[in-house]
């Protein structure tokens, strides 16, 4: 029995927790790209930079905050560094569809320009956020680290594996928990949230009913841009603040948002954790964890891992194929494309 | 006046002409050995971004992945022309060819019973046994195989090699390489709508990258492989080479008759080994030029041919054209195919030019951001524009940089040397380049889409 919760223990120490929070970050940029491709049809390749914008600012922010004394005790203070990253990057995705965006838009350009638009913003973004920070990586979370050490939780226990509970991953989940239900309260609920709905569903009908549609352009883009920063935050809290990593998260968020069906949000959700699930199952070596339920001579030598870590970004797009091939509407049938 | 400038063909002589006298200033300013190297780059510049033209310009395709496909072409210029690694194919030779028949193997059973199994329920089923069996058998074979290969010489090797072929071959291989990707990339997403394809490109470049970077026994990994064989002479070669001395002293004749013999000497040597260095560079030149001519010419043709006229048509109507009875899906395939082929060629040009592979060089500004600014910038759907914007924007690109400190240290110079300001802009200089560079598409899309060189009597976007 101790066997089977110490490998239980494992589990959940090197994979479960690790996936769920990595996936409520995927599942938040996610939403950003859904939200966006819902109501302005383009998938925005600068989501990943506009989350590394974020984090870059709410950086700086954050430490203007600390140098004034100000903390949030056992909560890193980069929760609050990051409102004012926040409402920056509101006004710099607005200038950005101000100067870039909106002229695609009312001479009705293809899709794709709209796409290659947001990769030179991606670009510009990229260049930018370097020239902030410069290219190297930076640690920004303080406060307390654990909320449940390894080493307590085998003194409260009595197991021999230990479960730590980093306070960034209880921060992800609940932050990512509020946000999803604020979402969704907002789009089902508010006059505002269904006016969105109605313009993504039919742009004409929505236009002759008489709703705003540079006001809905405005809201959808605040609300993908608060996603992406708390996203980012999230993630360079997790996982520590490296410029280039974002550029890598942004075919695991694509693959999120087409797993999940284009232009659902609750597909947005869902393809997150697939993606953070498969790849954290799939690159953990399952040797230790083995040890405690099979006698140690029937194991093979080796780690027993199926894949690499660094071929995660091969897990995502196998897992892309896949749903392109079999289902290309995503699992809840978003978009039909 | 204002009719002149919008003649194509004379537009196109005034650019390459001023184009031509920058090298030239470049040439007489710093060294010309310096020049000839810029101008080898942006010749394969100028073929990278006739590729992307083919794709984009003809038929709108959005490639985002170029990184891969240059990359997939890099990687043949080392297995074909690299000598063999006699010692790590004798350890691992066998299990390597071994695993690769169990890939192929498994691969093979998965298609035939995915179309064997159309309606069986147990579909999925069978064909994830299958997989899981393929992958342990695998495993099995390759992992003792890269095991044995990497602990080969691990220092100097460590890898396989490649098969000794002429490098002159590996660029017909290269583009082989990344019309493969291509084409599984292409039957996957093209058909879909296209920022599946855009998707789709940015996944197979970082997958490419990044075996490249961890299968040391392929690549040599972050190790990289230094010494790839080249199509022209070595250096060194030519400065023993007396009939190379004797040219160049004929050459020098003038100026080395107002010396006296010790000095002669010592100024033949220094003449001889500057060049040398320019006569390899000039070499491949001509033979880049001559790539360049020849796909250039192929592009003209093609586009020149009912064949790119129908291929404008589906980029300009699709329904209208699948109307006609076009096929629009296989156009786009062959076009997809055809213009990755391409970036393989430069991929390999590019290796056998450097004389080494560095997978962790490869980034997505370098090679696949930059090439779309040369083709918007050029001008899409014109394959001189293509051209043009391959040297112009390699051009700028290289002088960017000097010029970007240059400008920092300027504006700067009011605040003293240890300001804390002064030298977070000087240290952050070099990325204003890709800010520039993503301003500079984003400003020739909105403001002059047609680029330096329009399409001619194609519809403007």
């Amino acid at each position: 029995m101790t066997d089977f919760l110490n490998a239980l223990v494992l589990l959940t120490n090197f994979v479960l927790l690790p996936a769920i929070t990595y996936g409520s970050q995927l599942a938040l940029g996610a939403l950003g790209v859904t939200l966006l491709y819902a109501v302005l049809r383009f998938s925005n390749f600068a989501q990943g930079e506009t989350m590394a914008m974020g984090t870059a600012l709410a950086i700086l922010c954050t430490t203007l905050l600390q140098s004034i004394g100000v903390s949030l005790g056992v909560l890193p203070t980069a929760l609050l560094g990051m409102l004012p990253a926040i409402v920056i990057m509101w006004g710099v995705v607005l200038l950005t569809d101000r100067w870039v965006y909106r002229y695609y838009r009312t001479k009705r350009s293809k899709s794709i320009v709209f796409v290659m638009a947001s990769v030179g913003v991606m670009f510009v973004m990229n260049g930018l956020v370097r020239f902030l920070l410069g290219a190297g990586d930076r640690n920004f979370e303080d406060g307390e680290r654990f909320i449940i050490s390894a080493a307590d939780f085998k003194l409260m226990t009595g197991l021999e594996e230990g479960l730590a509970l980093k306070t960034t991953q209880v921060i992800t989940i609940v932050l990512a928990a509020i946000l999803v239900i604020a979402l969704f309260w907002f789009l089902q609920k508010t006059k505002t949230g269904k006016s969105m709905r109605a313009y993504s569903d039919n742009e004409n009908l929505a236009l002759l009913s008489g709703i705003d549609p540079h006001r809905v352009v405005r809201i959808t883009w605040m609300i993908s841009a608060t996603l992406a920063v708390i996203a980012g935050v999230l993630y360079g809290l997790d996982k520590g603040y490296k410029p280039l990593s974002y550029f890598n998260l942004l075919l695991p968020i694509f693959a999120a948002v087409i797993v999940g069906g284009v232009g659902k949000p609750a597909g947005a959700i869902l393809g997150g954790f697939v993606i953070a699930f498969t790849e954290g199952l799939l690159t953990y070596a399952y040797k230790a964890f083995l040890n405690y339920l099979v006698p140690p001579a029937w194991l093979p030598e080796g780690l027993i891992q199926f894949l690499s870590t660094e071929y995660k970004v091969a897990i995502t797009f196998v897992i892309l194929v896949i749903v392109l091939l079999v289902r290309p509407t995503g699992i809840l049938r978003g978009k039909v494309i | 006046m204002s009719k002149l400038w919008h003649n194509n063909t004379l537009r196109a002589l005034a650019f390459f002409s001023i184009m031509a006298f920058m090298l030239v200033l470049v040439g007489v300013n710093q060294s010309w050995s310096v020049a000839i190297a810029i101008l080898n780059l942006c010749i394969i510049s100028a073929i990278m971004s006739l590729g992307l033209n083919l794709q984009w310009g003809y038929a709108g395709l959005f490639n985002v992945g170029i990184m891969g496909f240059t990359a997939l072409g890099g990687i043949a210029a080392v297995l074909v022309s690299y000598p063999p690694v006699k010692d790590a194919w004798q350890v691992g030779g066998l299990g390597i060819l071994g695993s690769l028949v169990v890939l192929l193997a498994t691969i093979a059973v998965c298609v035939t019973l995915y179309r064997k199994l159309q309606s069986s329920s147990y579909r999925w089923l069978v064909l994830s046994l299958i997989i899981l069996v393929g992958y342990f058998l695998l495993r099995l074979v390759y992992e003792p195989a890269v095991k044995a290969i990497e602990a080969t010489d691990p220092s100097r090797s460590g890898f396989l090699g490649g098969l000794g072929l002429p490098s002159l071959l590996s660029w017909l291989v290269g583009g082989l390489f990344a019309a493969g990707a291509a084409w599984f990339i292409g039957k996957i997403a093209l058909g879909l709508k296209s920022d599946y394809l855009a998707i789709a490109t940015l996944g197979i470049a970082e997958i490419v990258v990044s075996v490249l970077r961890n299968e040391d026994w392929l690549s040599r990994g972050v190790k990289n492989v230094t010494g790839v064989p080249r199509p022209v002479p070595y250096e060194v070669e030519l400065q023993q080479s007396p009939r190379f001395i004797e040219w160049v002293s004929n050459w020098n004749s003038a100026k080395l008759a107002a010396l006296d013999e010790v000095a002669r000497n010592d100024a033949l040597q220094k003449l001889v080994s500057d060049a040398s260095s320019i006569a390899v560079k000039l070499s491949y030149t001509g033979l880049f030029t001559a790539v360049l001519l020849l796909i250039l010419l192929l592009s003209v043709l093609a586009l020149h041919s009912p064949w790119g006229r129908m291929v404008r048509a589906i980029r300009d109507n699709e329904v209208a054209a699948s109307a006609m009875g076009k096929d629009v899906k296989g156009r786009h395939l062959q076009i997809f195919v055809l213009g990755s082929a391409v970036f393989g060629m430069a991929g390999a040009m590019l290796v056998t030019l450097d004389g080494q592979f560095t997978p962790g060089a490869y980034s997505p500004l370098r090679y696949t951001f930059l090439v779309w600014v040369m083709v918007m910038v050029g001008g899409s759907g014109n394959n001189l524009g293509a051209v043009l914007g391959g040297f112009v924007v390699w051009f700028l690109w290289v002088e960017a940089e000097p010029a970007g400190f240059w400008l920092m240290n300027t504006i700067t110079s009011g605040l003293d040397d240890g300001n804390a300001l002064r030298t977070h802009l000087i240290n952050n200089a070099q990325y204003m380049r890709v800010i520039v560079m993503g301003l500079v598409l984003l400003l020739v899309m909105r403001f002059s889409p047609w680029g330096l060189l329009p399409e001619q009597n194609g519809q403007r976007r």
